[in-house]
C-alpha cells in the first residue's frame, strides 16, 4: 500500500472511530463507516491539511469511499 | 385553570467533590474542598492558578472516542449528569417520550471549543479551516440537544442563559412548563466547563476570583472577613422534574416537591451586585409568594454566596430584610465553599445539594471560616465549617448572575 493510502486509512480510523479491518477500498464513509454529513466534511478537511491540497466542493462530492479518497489524493497531493 | 403539582424524581451530578450524586453528597457532608492547582492548561502566568476541577476526568470513561470528540466538555458533563438522573428516575421505559422535555442551563456554552478554534485560525495564514463541529459543539443549546438525541425525548427543548443564574432559571422554566401542562416530565439542571485560558483570564480581568494561590483549598471562604473572590468550578447538576400524577401513576420514587420559583433583576450594574440588595429582596419575596409560604416556614437557604467581598454581604442584607426575626432560625450555607462556583451549573448542583440535605436531615456546611466579618450579623447561623443536623421541611436555593439576574427556587419535603 502506498504511503498516501496508509495515511488516508489512519485519518479515517481516527476520525470515524472504526477498526482498520473495516477500512477497505470499497467502504463508503456514510453507508459502511457510520459517517454523517459533518463527519464527511471533517474528513475532507483533514485530507486537505495532511496532504496540503485544496479540494473544491464539487470534487469533494465525488469522494465517497476510501478508494476514491486514495485515488484523488494520489493524483493531487503535493 | 388549576396548576399541576411538580415533584423531583431523579438526581444526577458530576462535580469537583465527586462524579455521582452519592459521591458529591459524601463530599458535601464531610466538608471537603474541591480546589487544587489547575491541571487543564498551563496557568503559571495567570493571577489565579487554582480551581475546582472534576477530578480524574476522562471522556473515554463515558463516551466512545468519536462521540466524545463531538461534544464540548460542558456538554459531556450535561450528558453524564442527566444520564444519572434519568436512570435514577427510571425514565427510559414505559414513558411517552413525546411528553418528556429537556430544559438545560449554561452561562457560557462551549468556551474551550470557541477558544481553540479561534486560536487555530489566528495561527494560520488567514485561510479559514474551521471544523464542521465547531458551531454545534460551541452553542450552549448543544447540551439540551444532545440529551434529547441520546434519549429520544421529543418534548420542549431549549437552554436558558443568565450567567450564574442559568440553571436555576432552567429549573423554574421546567417547573412552569410542567405545571402548565406543556410536558409531563422535564430533565433540567445545568453545566459549565470554563476552566480554560479564556475563562480564567477573563474572570481574573474582572477581579472576581480568589488569588489565594498559596492555599487553594481555603480560597473559597464565603462570609469570612478575608474572602477575596470566587473559585472557578466545573461540572453539572441534573434533576428530573415530573408532574405529580404522572409520577404517582408509574410508581416513581419522589425526592421532594418543587413549590415555587422567583425571578428578578437588579437593574443596577452589569457585574456588581446592588449593595442595598433590593433585587435579591424582590427575588426571595417573589419565590415565597409563588410558593404560598411565610418566611418563618423556611428551614434552609442554600445561598449564592460566592465568596466575593460585595456579593456575600448584599445577599445577607437581603435575607435579613425578607426574613426579619425568622432569619435567626434559618440554616444558611454556601456549598460553593466546597465546590467552587460552577457559574451556569451552580443552580443545578445546588438544587441537588438542597434536596439531599432535605433527604438526610443534614445541612452541608460553609467551610473555610476563620475570621468573623464584622459587617455580617453574627447571630445568623451560617453553618460554618461543619455540617449540622436539621429536619428540613422547606429549602430555598438562591443564584444570581452577572447582568443582575436573580433566581430563587423553593423545594418542600414531599407529602401526599
Amino acid at each position: 500500500m502506498s504511503e498516501i493510502a496508509e495515511k488516508v486509512k489512519a485519518i479515517i480510523i481516527d476520525k470515524l472511530g472504526v477498526e482498520a479491518s473495516e477500512v477497505t477500498p470499497e467502504a463508503s464513509f456514510t453507508n459502511d463507516l457510520g459517517a454523517d454529513s459533518l463527519d464527511t466534511v471533517e474528513l475532507i478537511m483533514e485530507f486537505e491539511k495532511e496532504f496540503n491540497v485544496s479540494i473544491p466542493d464539487d470534487q469533494a462530492e465525488n469522494i465517497g469511499t476510501v478508494g476514491q479518497a486514495i485515488s484523488y489524493l494520489e493524483e493531487h497531493a503535493k | 385553570m388549576s396548576l399541576r403539582r411538580v415533584v423531583v424524581t431523579g438526581l444526577g451530578a458530576i462535580t469537583p467533590l465527586g462524579s455521582t450524586v452519592p459521591a458529591y453528597w459524601e463530599g458535601l457532608r464531610a466538608g471537603k474542598s474541591g480546589a487544587a492547582p489547575i491541571t487543564r492548561f498551563d496557568a503559571s502566568k495567570f493571577k489565579t492558578r487554582f480551581a475546582c476541577e472534576v477530578k480524574g476526568y476522562s471522556p473515554d470513561n463515558y463516551f466512545p472516542t468519536k462521540e466524545g470528540r463531538k461534544m464540548d466538555l460542558f456538554t459531556q458533563f450535561a450528558v453524564i449528569a442527566s444520564d444519572e438522573a434519568i436512570k435514577d428516575a427510571g425514565l427510559l421505559e414505559g414513558v411517552n417520550k413525546d411528553r418528556v422535555g429537556v430544559i438545560w442551563g449554561s452561562g457560557i456554552g462551549g468556551l474551550k471549543t470557541f477558544q481553540d478554534e479561534c486560536f487555530n485560525f489566528a495561527k494560520g495564514d488567514g485561510t479559514p479551516r474551521y471544523n464542521p463541529f465547531f458551531i454545534p459543539k460551541m452553542i450552549a443549546d448543544s447540551s439540551s440537544g444532545n440529551i434529547s438525541i441520546k434519549n429520544g425525548f421529543r418534548g420542549p427543548n431549549f437552554v436558558t442563559t443568565s450567567a450564574c443564574a442559568s440553571s436555576s432559571d432552567s429549573i423554574v422554566a421546567a417547573y412552569n412548563f410542567l405545571r402548565l401542562g406543556m410536558a409531563d416530565v422535564i430533565v433540567t439542571g445545568g453545566s459549565e466547563a470554563a476552566i480554560t485560558e479564556a475563562g480564567v483570564g477573563g474572570f481574573n480581568a474582572l477581579k472576581a476570583m480568589s488569588e489565594r494561590n498559596d492555599d487553594p483549598e481555603t480560597g473559597s471562604r464565603p462570609y469570612d472577613k478575608d474572602r477575596d473572590g470566587f473559585v472557578l468550578g466545573e461540572g453539572a447538576g441534573a434533576l428530573v422534574l415530573e408532574e405529580y400524577e404522572h409520577a404517582k401513576a408509574r410508581g416513581a420514587k419522589i425526592y421532594a416537591e418543587i413549590i415555587g420559583g422567583g425571578l428578578s433583576s437588579d437593574a443596577y450594574h452589569i457585574t456588581a451586585p446592588d449593595p442595598t440588595g433590593e433585587g435579591v429582596v424582590l427575588v426571595m419575596q417573589n419565590a415565597l409568594r409563588d410558593a404560598g409560604i411565610r418566611p418563618d416556614e423556611v428551614d434552609y437557604i442554600n445561598t449564592h454566596g460566592t465568596s466575593t467581598p460585595l456579593g456575600d454581604g448584599a445577599e445577607i442584607t437581603a435575607i435579613q430584610k425578607v426574613f426579619g426575626e425568622a432569619a435567626y432560625n434559618l440554616n444558611i450555607s454556601s456549598t460553593k465553599s466546597m465546590t467552587g462556583h460552577l457559574l451556569g451549573g451552580a443552580g443545578g448542583i445546588e438544587a441537588v445539594a438542597s434536596i439531599m440535605a432535605m433527604q438526610h436531615g443534614i445541612v452541608p456546611p460553609t467551610i473555610n471560616h476563620f475570621t468573623d466579618d464584622p459587617e455580617l450579623d453574627a447571630r445568623l447561623n451560617f453553618t460554618f465549617n461543619k455540617a449540622q443536623e436539621r429536619e428540613i421541611n422547606i429549602a430555598v436555593s438562591n443564584t444570581f448572575g452577572f447582568g443582575g439576574h436573580n433566581t430563587s427556587v423553593v423545594f418542600r419535603k414531599f407529602r401526599d
